[in-house]
């Protein structure tokens, strides 16, 4: 077979290594060279299309005008065509409709978990989970009503808790009694003592004449062994019987805040969200 | 001279006036293959119908559809009465590894089996070359005709070439889109110019590889490009048959002298030197599509498209000699060795167990490939949930596949506790036709039977019109610890 790279007639670069290694002078295959400058071309085309060079102020824009923002916010409008006729659908309906209809809490459920995640969830947990000292929401426990509408109050408006201490107004004694009377009470009994002072002590105008609480003011349902502030341990309940909810002289009291979200959201958006949490496993 | 010598004599000298002007391929220039019928020949063109499938396929219609069709942006693929969805792909795995062991198979036992006779590369080459053998004539004038200064004559056959190579191409490509898309639709739009950019796009490719690869690459596809090729050839073996050249009756080989030798045709052929059957003809070099020599036995190059034995054996009939010198032959049968079996071949045999598994995988999906498909995901965050009414509830969302044209409606039931009350599901729940539904359910079970932390739950849903169509999921429950 013959070599068809016969080398013996390409000029070389006078450089030769042990006798016969030598430097050609070859050009690089044609090929090679035309996808090198098509590559230059590509380049320069695309400094004169998009933004390239950065100046001492800015940047030369290219003759397109392209910016991510922009490219952002086309996406964006694409999303929003697709979700455009359910929003209209929402705008007329109460939250009470949306939640009878299939179809559109779906959607809610679906396009408003984002928000959730970012309004809610850092307090109440990743689907509606709770935390230590912010109430769960996925289940059917609550204090100012579970009902759609509540919900939405609660979200609109805020709620704020109000429980007075009483570590100043009673003896030691009464306070481990009144503490014995709420652990009895989530078990189905009842301390004797403990709730003579219950209803004494105007506990009852809250918690209800049975401890079954008072949504009206936010009065936690004693008997339902769901407790506010967790752990339900007796330690916990005589705590917050001494240092109360949310009482303005004391600094070692239950803070119960949520912030009405009236001003920072939508209407919409607020009933949107009161379908998510209502669908999150609670609402009545 | 008596008459069969003369003829003989008249052959040997046309052969050998031939033989100077083939030579092995060596990269360096196009290969213009002689085309000589045969029996392999005909094989060939007979198993080459194999893709008229790819161009005829599309245009078969099913209960109004297209009867096969890749429907990507539906996630469907439609088979006559079969809709396969994504969740039924493993089954393309088993296709594809049974036909991944059924090229390995066939190449164990008779070589390149796929290359010679139904690879795409080869199959529309050869359409290639007959065509430009129908307009530019036998081998030696195109190559004449290669040389040639730029006449009016050469331009306009060069011309009429190109442009059936190229609307081959554009047919390749417009075929294989058909099979995405409702062929008939698409021809309309590609007709009237409305089809999509992607289309076009897919088709241009398809035009300039395909007339790329077969016009002007060819043998070059299979000897540089194709990885097929390499992984073929290491699964021969010494039992493998291949077209081979039998050497020992071959060698040594010999042009003219051996007329003395020939022309005797009713005597025993003499024991000298030059007693070898193999005239030197070049006739297997000059069928062949990749340009190789087969007396230098088995090459990567070889293709296996058998051509050769056919040359050979016109070759072997003018000079009055047995067939066979180029046959389908194994390593062993040519050495004289004892040929083996095919049943004590046991990497035969375990390639068609493999085979006959796959091929059973596959037509057991086929008959079970229910109408439903369920799958239940568990909340996570919370695991579960205290209710004031004492009971622990868990949150499920189920997504059922409806798999049917229809829409329909499935009750749900949920087994793994006596005292499950399942949540949400009083109504049958609505499936929408071809789509997955999803649902949130719950389930509650009294605080004081929970027992463990976690149990094992069922979900079942069943289809309220059908009742022998349902299918099943196991999810758990969980609780509070004990």
């Amino acid at each position: 077979m013959k070599n068809k790279n016969d080398s013996t007639a390409v000029p070389d670069t006078g450089h030769v290594w042990d006798d016969n290694l030598r430097e050609l002078t070859n050009q690089p295959p044609r090929w090679w060279m035309v996808t090198l400058y098509l590559s230059g071309l590509f380049i320069l085309g695309y400094f004169i299309l998009y933004p390239a060079i950065p100046l001492a102020t800015g940047y030369t824009k290219g003759v397109l005008d392209w910016t991510q923002m922009k490219r952002f916010n086309e996406s964006v409008k694409q999303i929003e065509a697709v979700r455009a006729p359910f929003e209209n659908k929402l705008k007329g309906m109460s939250a009470l409709a949306i939640l009878d209809d299939q179809e559109l809490s779906t959607y809610t459920v679906r396009s408003v978990k984002v928000l959730f995640g970012d309004r809610c969830a850092p307090c109440h947990g990743v689907g509606g989970a709770g935390n230590p000292g912010y109430p769960i929401l996925a289940d059917d426990d609550w204090l100012y009503g579970g009902s759609i509408d509540a919900i939405q109050d609660s979200i609109t408006d805020g709620r704020e808790g109000m429980m007075p201490a009483f570590g100043p107004i009673l003896s030691e004694q009464e306070l481990n009694d009144l503490t014995q009377h709420v652990i009895a009470l989530s078990q189905g009994t009842e301390h004797a003592v403990g709730k003579t002072l219950f209803e004494d002590q105007g506990c009852s105008g809250c918690h209800g004449e049975d401890g079954k609480g008072e949504q009206m003011v936010g009065g936690a349902n004693l008997t339902d062994g769901i407790w506010r502030f967790s752990p339900g341990t007796e330690d916990s309940i005589k705590y917050t019987i001494v240092h109360g909810v949310n009482e303005p002289d004391a600094a070692e009291s239950r803070q119960a805040i949520m912030p009405g979200f009236e001003k920072q959201l939508s209407e919409a958006e607020i009933k949107k969200l009161a379908v998510y949490v209502h669908k999150l496993g609670g609402g009545q | 001279m008596s008459e069969p010598v003369k003829e003989v004599q008249q052959n040997l000298e046309q052969l050998c006036h031939e033989a100077d002007y083939w030579h092995v391929n060596t990269g360096g220039e196009s290969i213009h293959a002689k085309r000589m019928p045969g029996f392999y020949r005909s094989i060939k063109w007979l198993s080459m119908t194999v893709w008229l499938a790819f161009f005829i396929g599309p245009y078969f219609r099913w209960e109004g559809r297209q009867a096969i069709l890749l429907d990507i942006p539906g996630r469907q693929f439609h088979f006559y009465d079969i809709t396969i969805l994504p969740q039924d792909v493993w089954m393309l795995a088993l296709v594809l590894l049974f036909f991944a062991l059924l090229l390995a198979a066939v190449t164990s036992i008779a070589g390149r089996v796929f290359c010679g006779y139904f690879c795409f590369q080869t199959v529309w080459t050869d359409i290639f070359t007959w065509i430009e053998e129908k307009l530019e004539g036998q081998p030696s004038k195109r190559m004449k005709l290669e040389n040639a200064p730029w006449t009016f004559a050469k331009v306009r056959i060069k011309f009429l070439k190109h442009t059936v190579w190229l609307l081959i191409g554009a047919m390749t490509g417009i075929s294989f889109t058909a099979w995405f898309t409702d062929a008939y639709q698409l021809w309309y739009d590609y007709l009237t110019l409305q089809a999509p950019m992607f289309a076009w796009l897919t088709v241009g490719v398809f035009t300039f590889f395909t007339y790329l690869f077969a016009g002007h690459m060819r043998e070059q596809v299979c000897f540089w490009l194709c990885p097929y090729a390499r992984i073929q050839g290491v699964m021969y073996d010494r039992e493998t048959i291949l077209p081979t050249y039998d050497f020992a009756r071959g060698e040594p080989r010999g042009k003219l002298k051996k007329i003395e030798n020939t022309v005797n045709v009713d005597k025993p052929r003499q024991n000298d030197v030059l007693s070898g059957d193999c005239i030197d003809c070049k006739q297997c070099v000059a069928v062949c599509p990749t340009g190789i020599d087969i007396r230098h036995g088995q090459q990567e190059g070889c293709i296996t498209c058998a051509l050769c034995i056919d040359a050979c054996d016109i070759v072997m009939d003018k000079i009055k000699r047995p067939r066979g010198l180029i046959r389908y032959a194994s390593l062993d049968e040519i050495e004289g060795k004892p040929v083996i079996k095919l049943s004590r071949r046991p990497r035969v045999m375990l390639y068609m167990l493999i085979m006959v598994l796959a091929a059973a995988g596959i037509i057991y999906g086929l008959n079970t490939l229910g109408s439903l498909e369920l799958k239940v995901l568990h909340e996570r965050q919370p695991l579960y949930v205290l209710r004031s009414d004492g009971f622990v509830q868990n949150k499920y969302v189920l997504k059922i596949l409806n798999k049917t044209k229809n829409d329909t409606r499935v009750t749900v039931n949920a087994v793994g506790h006596e005292a499950i009350h399942l949540v949400g599901a009083d109504k049958p729940l609505l499936l929408q036709a071809g789509r997955v539904t999803a649902y949130t359910l719950f389930i509650r079970i009294p605080g004081d039977v929970v027992l463990t932390e976690s149990m094992p739950i069922v979900y079942r849903v069943v289809d309220t019109i059908n009742p022998s169509s349902y299918a099943e999921y196991e999810s758990m429950f969980f609780g509070p610890a004990p």
